[in-house]
């Protein structure tokens, strides 16, 4: 029953660093444009980036804003620029991400205030591939059968959980809002390889205009950034070789 | 600085966009004109956060009938849940599994291709005889599946959604009979405006109020808005004070690990390594109901056989497991587990301890959702609610494993029908001008002030207390400790002061007015726990430490006047078929 060499040294993870802050700053009410301001604060190593912005808020900067909820990564919620990289501020260990930290909004929506982003398009996007099951037989009054390999089959594309990581990642998206983006057309996946569902070929018609799967460059950040682990990449392939082959 | 306040009408208006408040939207959308209003995006609710299962009797894997998931989910509750409403709740499970499928939630599935179903604490085969697989599951995240399927079919539906609007009072018109729900005031996160909605319905779907514990695993967010705006507005709260501890939280930080690790087969181990829950439970074990599970940890802990430098912790044990089975049956909780603590769970127990779960407790409704405001069950027209905010009750002292997704579900459906039904029967609510005026001078008083009290800092010593006094064993002593502290910090709740002035996205505003919700059930929690000098399901006294059916079997209602004070009312538990008796497992 001991415990191994692999469990973090309990004594490095409670010891205090100090930890550096560089926060991209907006509030529309007071500020012309963003800066950047410093922040120095006292945080374990066994922190999130989110233990270390509720320390700012809740004792030093009242003002901070940002968004949080379920802090263990399942809400979405927290997606953010951490040195250069998308991810959830709730599932990053200053262990992981070191005590020097820059910290900017994801990048590709509009500011609102701070870490805040306006995710209406984001959510537009992905209301846009019919995201919800269409089927058209009648299984009356009982459950419909799917085959363990079927269900595997969309498993990977059933863990998103919306944050856009993903798609706010994408240079692509940078450049182009009109681009569907790599989080709509997961939605989109889950579906269209669902063996219950009939509306596969609308889905692919919608992801194959112009701002829909050939957008995509193949770049991977999408993959990189996804925090559930999400092959992002992977699934536009299979959604691009469904539209070229017709096959699902 | 005067506030914009903006008036908007509906047939229907739904607080909470969490699994209950969806599912009433699904029922409720294209009967009437309906507003869903969250203070997230729908997907964010915590909903999301559940594992392991969602129980109904399905029989796909071996023998099973809703008549023993009843009387499962009444022993559970240590017989404090109402049986009619659970009746209802377990006959209607299989209907609301089968929805679920049909709306397209991605279940696991058996070889054969139906649902697959695994085992869950408390959950048995004919009246306790030995664990059976009644859970029906996708992996360890249905919580997530079912808040994403709900959302779907929201989006299939084309409801309306009003994301990032924190309802903070609910209106009434009219007096003694005639007095009715007329809607509720929600303040605009993104702009600092006020919105007036006058309704004929409202339904409360808004969560539970886990934040006033320390350990929690509930998210930052979850601080019984819903409860608390009723309870402020002089409407009472049921049984607060059974409040339920989930037995495997990580250690340190509440994060929850499913029931389900322990129905794959995982083990819970003392300091010691001892399999401490065959003596406690000796038929079902590790699958024992969460109030003995926790008190058991509790007692390992405090007899000195805890893990760890402090001795202050158990194992959840699961590395006797398969590691494709792992993978495939617990892959977030072993994510979370190497994320957090950096064990590798297939090779490592994992240091877990009690953490606070789930309020089994809240706005009192009947078995149609709708909110009961006396010990008579008289009902106030127009108003609902769902879900862990309510109490209808059907968890009692203590609320079996997976039966919150299952509530979720059946009473969203149930609520958002009754609603359905009832404004089309009514006329349109008065609202006047002056609607939004007590959430203004409520926000403008934080704003202004110059107190110097901080939100933070109250927040804390409220978790603080209530952790160490009103948890998994209470005493009067410690929950007098307790009220001492609450006291207190509602005196200096009055002196608080922000450093966010400003309109847009002022969530420092928002947790100060969410901090007056956890005080006031918090209190209300503390009052009850003191009163019932018995133990009960979730409510364990030290000083009182068996049940006492005579003098406590009933509810708690407890009420909160202008003056913040609280009185306690009580109303007889509905009985059934299965009479009192003691909880062996």
């Amino acid at each position: 029953m001991a415990t191994t060499a692999s469990k973090r040294d309990v004594v490095d993870a409670m010891k205090l660093l100090t930890v550096h802050l560089r926060i991209k700053r907006y509030n529309p009410e007071v500020d012309k444009r963003p800066h950047w301001q410093h922040f120095e604060v006292q945080a374990k190593a066994a922190d999130t980036v989110l233990n270390v912005l509720h320390t700012i808020k809740w004792t030093v900067d009242g003002t901070l804003s940002f968004r949080r909820s379920c802090a263990h990564g399942v809400c979405g919620s927290d997606a953010m620029v951490i040195n250069g990289e998308n991810k959830l501020s709730c599932v990053n260990l200053i262990s992981d991400v070191g005590t020097d930290l820059v910290i900017e909004p994801i990048r590709g929506l509009p500011v609102i205030k701070d870490l805040i982003v306006d995710m209406e398009p984001f959510f537009a996007q992905y209301r846009s591939v019919i995201p919800y099951l269409i089927a058209d037989d009648n299984p009356g009054y009982k459950e419909r059968y799917q085959s363990q390999e079927e269900r595997a089959r969309y498993d990977d594309t059933t863990k998103c959980i919306l944050c856009a990581c993903c798609t706010t990642s994408c240079p692509v998206y940078w450049a182009n809002s009109e681009y569907i983006g790599p989080a709509a057309i997961i939605n989109a996946h889950r579906f269209i390889f669902d063996s219950r569902d009939d509306a596969a070929e609308k889905r692919l018609d919608i992801l194959n205009q112009k701002s829909g799967v050939w957008r995509c460059r193949t770049s991977f950040n999408c993959t990189e950034a996804c925090p559930r682990g999400i092959k992002v990449t992977q699934a536009i392939e299979e959604v691009k070789r469904a539209i070229l082959y017709d096959r699902i | 600085m005067s506030l914009n306040v903006h008036f908007h009408s509906y047939d229907a208006v739904i607080v909470g966009a969490g699994g209950a408040g969806l599912r009433a939207a699904i029922e409720v959308s294209g009967k009437c004109r309906t507003a869903v209003l969250t203070k997230l995006y729908p997907t964010r609710s915590h909903t999301g956060a559940a594992q392991g299962g969602m129980c109904a009797a399905l029989a796909n894997v071996e023998e099973d009938y809703w008549e023993w998931h009843a009387f499962d989910t009444v022993k559970g509750s240590d017989y404090l849940g109402d049986q009619p409403a659970i009746d209802v709740m377990c006959q209607e499970a299989i209907d609301a599994v089968i929805d679920l499928e049909h709306f397209g939630l991605a279940f696991s599935r058996t070889a054969e291709g139906k649902i697959d179903q695994r085992r869950f604490g408390g959950h048995t085969r004919n009246h306790g005889e030995a664990p059976v697989r009644r859970s029906c599951y996708a992996a360890d995240r249905t919580g997530h599946m079912i808040l994403q399927t709900l959302y779907q079919q929201c989006v299939a539906r084309d409801v309306t959604f009003f994301n990032e609007y924190q309802v903070f009072d609910v209106l009434f018109e009219g007096e003694g009979v005639e007095r009715r729900c007329a809607g509720v005031v929600a303040y605009e996160l993104a702009t600092g405006d006020l919105h007036v909605f006058a309704s004929k319905g409202v339904l409360f779907a808004t969560g539970g109020y886990g934040k006033m514990f320390r350990i929690s695993s509930n998210a930052h967010t979850l601080t019984g808005d819903g409860p608390g705006v009723l309870f402020q507005n002089g409407l009472p709260m049921e049984d607060l004070e059974f409040y339920q501890f989930h037995p495997t939280g990580i250690y340190g930080l509440g994060i929850l690990l499913t029931e389900g690790a322990r129905g794959e087969g995982g083990i819970l181990r003392n300091g010691l390594g001892e399999r401490f829950m065959e003596r406690v439970a000796p038929t079902v074990k590790d699958l024992a109901p969460r109030d003995m599970v926790s008190r058991a940890i509790h007692a390992e802990i405090k007899e000195g056989r805890g893990a760890g430098p402090d001795k202050d912790y158990v194992y959840l044990d699961l590395t006797h497991l398969p590691p494709e089975q792992i993978d495939a049956k617990l892959p977030d909780i072993t994510g979370f587990v190497r994320t957090y603590l950096g064990i590798e769970p297939k090779t490592d127990p994992i240091p877990i301890q009690p953490t606070a779960h789930y309020a089994m407790g809240g706005i009192p409704t009947n078995i149609h959702g709708e909110v009961v405001i006396d010990t008579n069950n008289t009902v106030m027209p127009g108003l609902y609610a769902a879900g862990e905010c309510a109490c209808v009750s059907v968890h009692g002292a203590n609320r079996l494993g997976t039966n919150s997704l299952l509530d979720i579900v059946v009473f969203g459906r149930r609520g958002g029908r009754a609603m359905a039904e009832y404004v089309n029967t009514v006329d349109h609510p008065n609202i006047t001008k002056s609607a939004a005026d007590k959430v203004r001078d409520h926000i403008e008083r934080v704003k202004s002030s110059n107190g110097g009290e901080k939100v933070a800092e109250l927040r804390t010593t409220l978790q603080e207390t209530m952790t160490r006094n009103a948890s998994v064993v209470r005493t009067e002593e410690s929950l007098q400790e307790a009220k001492v502290t609450i006291d207190d910090l509602r005196k200096r709740y009055e002196s608080i002061s922000i450093d966010d002035k400003g309109t847009i996205f002022n969530s420092d505003l928002t947790e100060a007015l969410e901090l007056s919700h956890l005080l006031d059930l918090a209190n209300g929690l503390v009052m009850g726990a003191l009163a019932r000098q018995e133990s009960r399901g979730a409510h364990w006294r030290d000083d009182f430490p068996t049940r006492n059916d005579v003098t406590w079997m009933k509810h708690t209602f407890a009420y909160q006047d202008k003056d913040g004070n609280v009185t306690l009312k009580y109303k007889d538990v509905i009985g059934g078929k299965y009479q009192p008796m003691e909880r062996k497992y």
